[in-house]
């Protein structure tokens, strides 16, 4: 095993040197079409520190065993190291108890699991879910699925034209037959942060839960899943620099303990006949067959580097790149920036004029900077603001103005070329 | 910059931004939708045939230089042209593109569609290149139904 130097303890209250920040990821030290590589995509995935990498390495090289199974030592180890994840991730989102945190393959898993084993014993014919424009499909469809199922419908809360939920419409929308609000914390085509503490307020006053969509948050503020009251919050390893294939979803105990299995198998069980079978308590009930256990584990190697940093300087780190980022956008009379909320996470959607987000993001690329460009599984927002696809630079904390600098001259030369 | 340029040549960006035959055609006999769910794209394509002969093809929709310079050669390229051969055409169109055919292929019979020859080194936007194809194609087979690249 290869010891790196990835100690981020090291670095307790000093100013936050983004130079050594990008030393804990040796991806970025790559060159891409003969350009140094600028990672401009993290709200669709964060690169991982080699903190995860070499947790990873770790547990192929010395742990790699099935957990709560094996009665051998590696067996055993597996277990713990599954285990102790589990408590870091109960920590690191405030969760009040461990056996709320069950491990899922991420964000859309979390909700699919929602809309199955909450939704169909709680949503009905009749009844209505709240959604808000700016979804992330996957805040979208395990919904419209559900509503076939069940003939329950969705209403949905307009925003904007800076990409803020308006939150009167959202009052309108509460009835009788309001069972449940999903919508997320902020916005990965927008980059809105959402006021999800006033909007879980106002629907618990109606008695009616909510789902927070956490993918894009988890990463960028410190999560307090009691003091923010919500009843589920999703999110996803891979957005918050851990491996690929790996989430969690975190429901308040009154709910998980009536909510039935969602998928079927080994784990999850007490006893198992032919006539019936009796499942496991939260969270084993949800966690059916061998689960991502190298994924829990990076999950939990991820979190010790987020805190061993602290959101709260993360957010510190991020929050003039915005703002740089904005100003210089701004700059070019070509761009229009899309999402100007007032409280934004550091995501930058924006169309060039005339150009395409495609010919904009291909240009981009042979210049090493990586960005979306599309529709951001976020369709209905791309109607709302009358584009079919905009170009996303979203930024986390190994980013630099260097590469904001870059950024700008890449669309110049888009210019040049589409001019 | 030469792997841009290869991309992005002079003729494809000129009917990126003037595409030829672009508008609806009144008396098309048939047409079809093509829709990209990757980027949002969305075209629509119409033929008029006679006598087992295109003899007109127009495109409607938006999107990227790619894909609309496609369409526009597209109906400058078919028009005159039998339906079979309409066909034909696309396949070698595909075969090109997508990096199916080596280059000393029999892509001669592509003309002037040579330009995109390009995109094979983007994997990425080569659904942008063959999405009017794709949608010729349907409208040929007379297909109603809109077509995707998936």
């Amino acid at each position: 095993m290869i010891s790196r130097s990835s100690d981020t303890t090291r670095r307790g209250n000093e100013p936050l040197d983004v130079e050594k920040i990008r030393d804990d990821f040796p991806i970025l030290k790559q060159i891409v079409h003969g350009k140094p590589l600028a990672y401009l995509d993290n709200a669709a995935s964060t690169q991982k520190p080699n903190a995860v990498i070499d947790a990873t390495a770790t547990f192929y090289t010395r742990q790699c065993a099935n957990v709560h199974r094996g009665l051998h030592e590696l067996g055993s180890r597996a277990t713990a190291e599954f285990e102790a994840a589990r408590d870091k991730i109960q920590r690191f989102i405030g969760a009040a108890q461990r056996n709320e945190i069950i491990y899922t393959r991420g964000t859309t898993e979390s909700i699919n699991l929602i809309a199955h084993s909450y939704g169909e014993r709680n949503i009905g014919e009749g009844d209505e879910i709240i959604l808000t424009q700016m979804e992330h499909h996957s805040n979208i469809i395990p919904w419209q699925l559900l509503c076939e199922r069940t003939g329950a419908t969705i209403k949905v809360v307009p925003i904007d034209d800076d990409g803020d939920l308006i939150m009167d419409g959202l009052e309108r929308l509460f009835s009788k037959r309001t069972r449940l609000v999903a919508l997320n914390m902020i916005s990965n085509a927008l980059g809105t942060r959402n006021p999800v503490e006033r909007v879980i307020e106002m629907a618990h006053a109606h008695n009616v839960p909510v789902v927070i969509d956490g993918a894009q948050a988890a990463a960028h503020e410190t999560i307090d899943v009691q003091a923010l009251d919500c009843d589920f919050f999703a999110f996803s390893g891979h957005k918050m620099f851990g491996a690929l294939g790996i989430g969690v979803l975190y429901g308040k105990m009154e709910h998980l303990e009536k909510m039935p299995p969602f998928h079927g198998g080994g784990e999850m069980i007490h006893t198992v006949s032919f006539e019936s079978s009796t499942y496991r308590e939260p969270p084993y009930r949800f966690e059916a067959g061998t689960p991502n256990i190298v994924g829990a584990i990076g999950m939990g190697a991820a979190v010790d580097y987020l805190e061993a940093i602290g959101l709260d300087r993360i957010a510190e780190l991020e929050a003039p790149l915005l703002a740089y980022g904005t100003e210089r956008l701004r700059e070019i009379p070509q761009v229009r920036l899309i999402g100007t909320a007032k409280r934004k996470a550091a995501i930058l959607s924006f169309v060039v004029e005339g150009v395409h987000a495609h010919d904009v993001g291909t240009v981009l690329d042979l210049e090493g900077i990586a960005v979306r460009a599309g529709h951001h599984c976020a369709q209905p927002v791309m109607e709302r603001f009358g584009v079919v696809a905009t170009v996303r630079a979203s930024l986390a904390l190994y980013n630099t103005r260097e590469e904001i600098d870059r950024l700008i001259a890449g669309i110049h030369r888009v210019l040049e070329v589409f001019g | 910059m030469s792997e841009l340029r290869d991309l992005y040549q002079e003729v494809i960006l000129d009917h990126g931004k003037r595409p030829r035959n672009h508008g609806p055609l009144s008396d098309a006999n048939c047409s079809a939708e093509g829709h990209n769910p990757l980027c949002g794209d969305h075209l629509q394509v119409f033929v008029k045939t006679e006598d087992g002969k295109v003899v007109d093809a127009r495109f409607e929709g938006s999107g990227c230089a790619i894909s609309v310079a496609s369409a526009s050669m597209m109906t400058q390229a078919i028009v005159g042209k039998p339906i079979e051969e309409a066909h034909h055409i696309a396949k070698q169109f595909h075969s090109m593109v997508a990096g199916e055919s080596d280059e000393s292929g029999d892509s001669s019979e592509l003309g002037k569609l040579v330009v995109f020859g390009g995109v094979r080194e983007f994997p990425m936007r080569v659904k942008c290149a063959t999405l009017p194809w794709h949608t010729l194609r349907a409208a040929l087979d007379r297909a109603r139904e809109p077509v995707t690249t998936e």
